[in-house]
């Protein structure tokens, strides 16, 4: 790796990384980078280390050897940097994750007015604006339970984005939703897409990384298999292992 | 096969039994045979306990005297013109007669502060609690010991009653519920030393009997400080109380962080935020309302074992009522009836109370709050 000014473009590298759960190795060698604006679909079978793999990268999970560089921020132990990666990587969970004893809107100003330190009239604002583009505005006073699955998750997008983040971490975000409402769920995701946003999606919605994607990865045993842009990966995977899980995947 | 429904089905009642007064017997109190011979057999109970009581306490009892002969008529039931006659006793105890309207002062004003508190969303609400945790016990201290602002000294000593009850309670109250938020924190911290350190405290006091913490800070506390110093029994009792107490309610709160998943902190840290800051705005909110049941549980026992400072020699509500039996102007054979069941209801009408408004507190908090 050298000091070019590529560098400033990478939006993620990670060089080398592995990572154990005790005994058991869940990340293998990673080597993966990722430029500004770029967006990557993650998948394989479950217990394949995606999940364990974007974690990483906002250091909800620690890894134990290589590097991984965020915005140009190496993350270990300096918990101070490690806050100030997270203020710039937003993240959306397979169980939404939001903050049940707080309204909608307050679950998406909490931390612009506490980590960004914004003017609580500003903070709002931004808030009402990101709702306003989930189509969630008109709920903004009601509290998460009283939400419909996909509705929490359409909050718990905007409530990544009102933090103004540079990268977007996905992981499943769609895998606890009934059918209907996946959809309402991947027009937000794709509309993200479109403004430019970094984004890294761990999803088994093939369709949505088709549409989406700049390069699909796919894992299995902790490793990347393999890598590819997305109309090569569908019609033509080459390793057996991938052949094996897109034509389970696909077949119904 | 096929089959297309033509038109929805319309809703209709329910079948009679099942709803209403009938219902409800039907399915409270004779829902089965076992049940239904449970239900008489209370009946029963409840008829040979509830009238004699009545007749004691209501229509045989002596209201009015001002000595032993009045109550030592034949048949006679509770003998309340005792506790009328020591009332003002069972309150303040020896408080300087002349300085009592300090203590109604201040129960007045906490009781005015609590009331408007409960009310709940009013105009203010903020500053009234920045009142009643942080100016009144200033207020109150002030007030009930003196010495100062041209207020006469009341010893400690002189302290008892009711007022001795509540100072007790509610220092200890106040004061070992943020304690005990920091030692379950503590217990759960990822610092080995923190949490060695809160569990061998948390530890060390669960496994020690009220009383015995009570002896030490009164009996041999006084052996080990240097000779000449000489520091409130009140204070030392309120110290070991709330240190005591603050151990039990860091169990409680430390079953409220159990209950929070996972998520919440992935969720909170991923925002950015930091330790202080999740448990502060995301965590204990959450864990605290959970556990307002077992909270309200440890204030109830909490406020009862405060009679335990009679055996240091502390004289609380209990104590008063008891100290008054060994009057011989009253010596009477109801006597002692009488004051336990009117400290019982006292202290029954405080603990009920605590227990309704930890209810109602639960039942506002929880408005769509509930997780899906």
């Amino acid at each position: 790796m050298s000091d070019t000014p590529s560098e400033n473009l990478m939006a993620i590298e990670m060089t080398g990384v592995n990572k154990w759960f005790g005994a058991f190795q869940v990340l293998k060698q990673i080597d993966l980078s990722v430029k500004r604006g770029e967006r990557i679909v993650i998948c394989g079978p479950s217990g394949s280390g995606k999940s364990t793999l974007i974690r990483c990268i906002n250091r909800l999970e620690e890894h134990q050897q290589g590097r991984i560089i965020v915005n140009g921020i190496e993350l270990n132990h300096d918990l101070k940097r490690i806050d100030e990666v997270r203020a710039e990587v937003g993240m959306v969970f397979q169980s939404f994750n939001l903050f049940p004893h707080l309204t909608i809107l307050e679950n998406c100003t909490l931390a612009p007015i506490w980590v960004r330190k914004l003017p609580r009239a500003q903070a709002h604002d931004v808030a009402m604006n990101y709702l306003e583009r989930v189509q969630i505005a008109d709920q903004a006073h009601k509290f998460p339970g009283q939400l419909s699955g996909g509705q929490q998750q359409r909050v718990a997008i905007a409530r990544a984005l009102c933090m103004s983040p540079e990268i977007m971490l996905f992981d499943e975000p769609t895998s606890s939703l009934d059918p209907e409402m996946i959809k309402e769920v991947l027009d937000v995701m794709i509309g993200l897409a479109g403004d430019g946003m970094t984004m890294l999606c761990v999803t088994h919605e093939m369709g949505f990384a088709r549409t989406v994607a700049d390069r699909v990865i796919f894992m299995d045993a902790g490793q990347i298999v393999e890598e590819n842009a997305p109309e090569e990966f569908f019609n033509h995977p080459q390793h057996p292992r991938t052949r094996e899980f897109l034509s389970q995947i696909l077949s119904h | 096969m096929s089959f297309v429904r033509k038109s929805y089905l319309p809703e209709t009642s329910p079948p009679l039994l099942s709803v209403g007064v009938l219902g409800w017997l039907k399915a409270n109190l004779f829902s089965s045979v076992g049940n239904t011979l449970l239900s008489l057999l209370g009946l029963y109970m409840l008829w040979v306990i509830v009238p004699p009581l009545i007749e004691w306490a209501l229509l045989d009892a002596v209201w009015q005297g001002s000595g032993r002969e009045a109550c030592l008529v034949e048949n006679a039931g509770a003998c309340w013109a005792f506790v009328a006659a020591k009332f003002g006793q069972f309150m303040y105890g020896r408080y300087t007669f002349e300085e009592r309207w300090r203590v109604d002062l201040v129960f007045l004003v906490g009781a005015l502060t609590v009331g408007l508190l409960m009310i709940g969303r009013m105009p203010g609400r903020r500053y009234l609690a920045v009142f009643g945790l942080v100016i009144y016990p200033v207020l109150a201290y002030f007030m009930l010991t003196g010495g100062a602002f041209g207020l006469v000294e009341v010893e400690t000593s002189l302290w008892g009653g009711l007022l001795l009850t509540f100072v007790v309670a509610s220092v200890g109250i106040v004061v070992s519920l943020p304690l005990g938020v920091f030692l379950a924190l503590g217990r759960r911290s990822k610092m080995p030393v923190m949490r060695t350190l809160s569990v061998i405290y948390i530890e060390a006091w669960r496994g020690v009997p009220l009383i015995t913490v009570l002896f030490m800070a009164s009996v041999m506390l006084p052996l080990f400080l240097p000779p000449g110093t000489n520091f409130d029994k009140l204070l030392r009792v309120l110290i070991g109380v709330t240190l005591f107490s603050s151990a039990y309610m860091a169990e409680v709160v430390r079953g409220g962080l159990q209950a929070i998943p996972r998520g919440q902190y992935e969720a909170a840290s991923a925002l950015g935020l930091g330790y202080w800051r999740t448990n502060l705005l995301i965590i204990m909110p959450q864990a605290l309302r959970l556990v307002i049941p077992g909270i309200v549980n440890t204030f109830i026992g909490l406020f009862k074992d405060t009679t335990l400072v009679m055996i240091v020699g502390l004289f609380d509500f209990l104590g008063s009522v008891q100290v008054n039996f060994s009057d011989a102007n009253w010596a009477t054979p109801q006597t002692a009836a009488s004051g336990y069941a009117f400290a019982a209801l006292v202290f029954w009408i405080i603990c009920f109370g605590m227990s309704r408004y930890s209810m109602r507190l639960e039942s506002r908090l929880n408005e769509g709050t509930r997780r899906a």
